[in-house]
């Protein structure tokens, strides 16, 4: 079985490395809220070019996130070709005007506003890309949970978290001996067998990871409730850290982006930049 | 919010992490580029045993890390995965699994998870993708109901059958007889 594909945290000295995990937060919710409200190439074009310095800045290289970066684009241009394959018609709807490039066959035409409208949507996946991205490659996953704390989440989900984070190794490595083991006994998860024998089988997989799971959640949760959590309302975390200047800069440069989006999208009261009308 | 449980914490970290697994791991199906997502059955079953928080946050972290790490969140669809967490904690709520489980208790579960799944997949991660994305509503419908029906369908399966096994595996109260 091949590794699957998974980014991780890569340590490297840079400004966004030096950010608080509770900042890099912040700024990773405020960019999604503000790409998910706005469809305005205007401000699109804007938050993608940040996002491209950011990136520079934190000195991840193109090579590290490579795969991560093919997953995305196949994700993209499938969901491009569905929206397509459904509505041809969908950007003329949306911006009220109709410039034909090219007809292929029967209702599917290109339109100069279908290819805007399939412009504005992919930009408005990418422009998060790189930002989501920044934020697992260089965020210490021990961060994690206190970074969540910072910013007013109950410390037991905080905990639920970095739990999660600890034990998604563990529980890989456990899932690859099952399988190998089934395998060994001629249980097979690959096409070459039915898909209904398929999901049967994966039971067999299943059935022992999830027994494991259920021990194993036994016996952390002794551990944890012999050494008194949730006795407080709160706790410290040994790897938090202060908030710098730079900190409280990155948190009012992205408020200020949130703004300028929500103020630019809102003005005309549509959320569409019309260029045609 | 009542508080959590030091177990519930544990049970969420760890279904999340499950969660994560096997949503990376992909299983063929005879449509292309469709995967059985065995997640949601794990899902399903840890919102059964822990309640309807667990089921929420397990799906929420779960599937968010799921996003994060390959392509970005998409935001919709994991409010919605967290969604059919919670339905399926709430209406199991009173079914207690480590009472034993009879055809009664599967056949809830079932439904449980047919409304879980309705609602996420037919309702509540269309209605979003339209907010958010202002994506053509037929193509929304369509891949929701795809994705909705090809979940209900592990978690029937899949959730049902790992339910069945778990449950022989509790001792019940009582299973001790005195021996003459």
């Amino acid at each position: 079985m091949a590794r699957a594909a998974i980014l991780s945290y890569i340590k490297r000295n840079s400004l966004v490395h030096e950010l608080t995990g509770t900042t890099k937060l912040i700024f990773f919710l405020a960019w999604s809220v503000a790409s998910m409200i706005t469809y305005d190439t205007r401000v699109l074009s804007g938050m993608l070019l940040i996002s491209i310095v950011v990136f520079k800045v934190s000195k991840i290289r193109i090579r590290d996130i490579s795969i991560v970066l093919g997953l995305a684009a196949v994700f993209l241009l499938m969901n491009n070709l569905f929206v397509y394959l459904f509505s041809p018609e969908y950007g003329v709807e949306l911006y009220e005007s109709r410039t034909v490039l090219l007809t292929i066959a029967g209702p599917y035409t290109i339109t100069l506003q279908q290819l805007f409208y399939h412009l504005n949507m992919t930009m408005k996946v990418i422009c998060v890309v790189p930002v989501a991205l920044l934020f697992i490659a260089c965020t210490d996953p021990s961060e994690f949970a206190a970074s969540l704390a910072g910013i007013g989440i109950s410390y037991r989900i905080g905990y639920s978290v970095s739990l999660a984070l600890r034990y998604i190794p563990d529980v890989q490595r456990e899932y690859h001996n099952i399988s190998q083991a089934q395998q060994a006994r001629g249980i097979d998860l690959s096409g070459k067998d039915k898909l209904f024998t398929r999901m049967k089988n994966s039971v067999a997989i299943l059935l022992p990871l999830v027994l494991s799971s259920l021990n194993r959640i036994e016996t952390v949760s002794n551990a944890m409730e012999l050494r008194g959590f949730g006795r407080n309302k709160k706790r410290t975390w040994y790897v938090r850290r202060k908030m710098q200047r730079n900190d409280w800069l990155t948190i009012a440069f992205v408020l200020t982006v949130l703004i300028v989006d929500l103020v630019v999208t809102f003005w005309d009261g549509n959320r569409f930049y019309n260029p045609f009308v | 919010m009542k508080k959590l449980s030091v177990k519930t914490v544990v049970a969420i970290g760890i279904g999340a992490a499950l969660f994560f697994v096997l949503g990376k791991i992909s299983i063929p199906t005879p449509v292309p580029n469709t995967y059985v997502s065995l997640q949601y059955a794990i899902q399903a079953v840890f919102a059964t045993l822990f309640g309807p928080i667990a089921g929420l946050l397990i799906g929420f972290i779960g599937h968010t890390l799921i996003d994060a790490t390959s392509y970005g969140p998409w935001w919709s669809w994991i409010i919605a995965s967290a969604f059919a967490g919670l339905v399926i904690g709430l209406v199991t709520l009173k079914l207690d699994i480590n009472e034993g489980l009879d055809s009664r208790k599967t056949v809830q579960f079932n439904v449980a998870q047919i409304i879980a799944h309705l609602l996420s997949w037919g309702l509540v991660a269309p209605c979003l993708d339209i907010l958010i994305y202002s994506e053509p509503i037929e193509k929304l419908f369509v891949q929701g109901l795809v994705a909705g029906i090809a979940n209900m369908i592990t978690t029937g399966v899949v959730g049902s059958l790992l339910l069945v096994a778990y449950a022989k595996t509790v001792v019940k109260k009582g299973s001790l007889n005195k021996e003459n």
